[in-house]
């Protein structure tokens, strides 16, 4: 789905445009993650995440994704952060944690990181 | 008729509703930041406004990707702030305007802004941070106005352009002007300043954009129309995209203002916060 034309695919580096092409592909999973914001949804993943995955019918790349709490290949499978979000709250992690685990820094790094740009 | 007395912006981070929660007005990491409030609340103690138009941008709790409107204005009696996935204690409901509200939507739509209209709209930390901000203790505060919600989409790409924000905030300011009330209404534009919180590019802060753009949204908002939505993303980061509430809010104030509060501070949680007070002549 290119759109030449559009500003909507510049490249910029470490950032992936969250456009029409990647809300379709991640659809499923950021509906998922958007049930997440009932408390009752969340107990029912972390009680099987598989059978709560294969009910809204995940692919097995973004199923793999989440199995291996690998954030950039939630992004590259159409996932949006602010649904992740919610996904990452499951598993307690701050916006630190996410940034650490997409960097690849130990949390307190990314945090120095943050600081450093004051 | 309503006169707007003037626009307030604040970052919306969740981890700031989170300290107010905890009340750590005074901890190291978070007292630079708190500091650039008290200015806001007498400002507010003064001039009690009737109304507050909060600009926010939703995250994923009033809408999904299912219906995604551009322009939301809420047009309820009360605003429910629910879970947002992360089971944090939830507040009262907001009291809404919708007499407010419905003027709004039938003057910006016969000004041909085309609008979403929502008679039931959750609001999340990007409603609530603010009002719990400039009114402690909100809604539980004797000064809190009845409020509307204008949530626009930055979520997904296409999102709108500066000019369109820009513009949107002029459209509002003769809604606003024109509501047949004798009644003293504040705009706020939540948000922002430069963060992204995804991709390897993940913890990008841009100190001096940022200060770019304070600069220039007091006195010269039209210069800021040149930045192309993608520039936005380069120069702001992924969520930093959040500043077009700025420009909603700024367009809404007229030409004359006058700048009464201005705070900056890296970093709280992953983003570089501002706030900004500025009054109407």
């Amino acid at each position: 789905m290119d759109q030449p034309g559009f500003d909507a695919h510049t490249h910029i580096p470490g950032t992936t445009i969250f456009d029409g092409a990647q809300a379709m592909k991640g659809y499923n999973l950021n509906k998922m993650c958007f049930s997440f914001n009932r408390a009752e949804n969340r107990d029912a993943f972390k009680e099987d995440a598989e059978a709560y995955m294969e009910k809204f019918e995940l692919t097995e790349a973004q199923k793999k994704a989440i199995r291996s709490s690998n954030i950039l290949a939630m992004i590259a499978e159409g996932g949006n952060i602010y649904y992740l979000a919610k996904l990452a709250g499951i598993f307690k992690l701050s916006v630190q944690d996410v940034g650490g685990l997409q960097t690849g820094m130990t949390t307190e790094k990314f945090k120095e990181f943050l600081a450093s740009q004051a | 008729m309503a006169k707007i007395l003037g626009g307030i912006t604040t970052s919306h981070i969740p981890a700031v509703g989170n300290a107010i929660q905890k009340e750590l007005f005074d901890d190291p990491y978070w007292k630079p930041f708190f500091d650039g409030y008290p200015k806001v609340h007498e400002w507010l103690a003064a001039n009690k406004p009737d109304y507050v138009v909060n600009i926010y941008n939703d995250h994923g709790l009033g809408f999904f990707l299912d219906r995604m409107p551009t322009f939301a204005v809420g047009a309820a009696h009360e605003y429910r702030n629910e879970d947002e996935g992360w089971g944090l204690p939830s507040l009262p409901p907001f009291p809404g305007a919708p007499e407010l509200s419905w003027h709004i939507i039938e003057s910006m739509v016969a000004d041909e802004f085309d609008i979403t209209s929502c008679q039931e709209l959750p609001v999340d930390h990007g409603f609530v941070v603010p009002m719990q901000l400039f009114w402690p203790g909100a809604p539980n505060n004797a000064d809190m106005p009845r409020s509307v919600p204008i949530s626009a989409n930055t979520v997904q790409h296409p999102i709108p352009t500066l000019k369109r924000a820009l513009d949107f905030g002029v459209s509002l300011r003769k809604a606003l002007e024109s509501f047949p009330e004798d009644a003293k209404i504040v705009v706020l534009g939540t948000g922002g300043l430069s963060h992204q919180l995804d991709g390897e590019r993940a913890g990008f802060i841009n100190k001096e954009f940022d200060q770019y753009c304070l600069e220039n949204i007091v006195h010269n908002p039209t210069e800021l129309t040149k930045i192309s939505r993608m520039e936005l993303v380069e120069k702001a980061g992924a969520q930093g995209t959040e500043f077009l509430m700025w420009m909603m809010m700024r367009g809404a104030l007229g030409d004359n203002v006058s700048e009464i509060n201005r705070n900056y501070h890296i970093p709280v949680s992953n983003t570089g916060a501002g706030t900004l007070l500025l009054e109407c002549a």
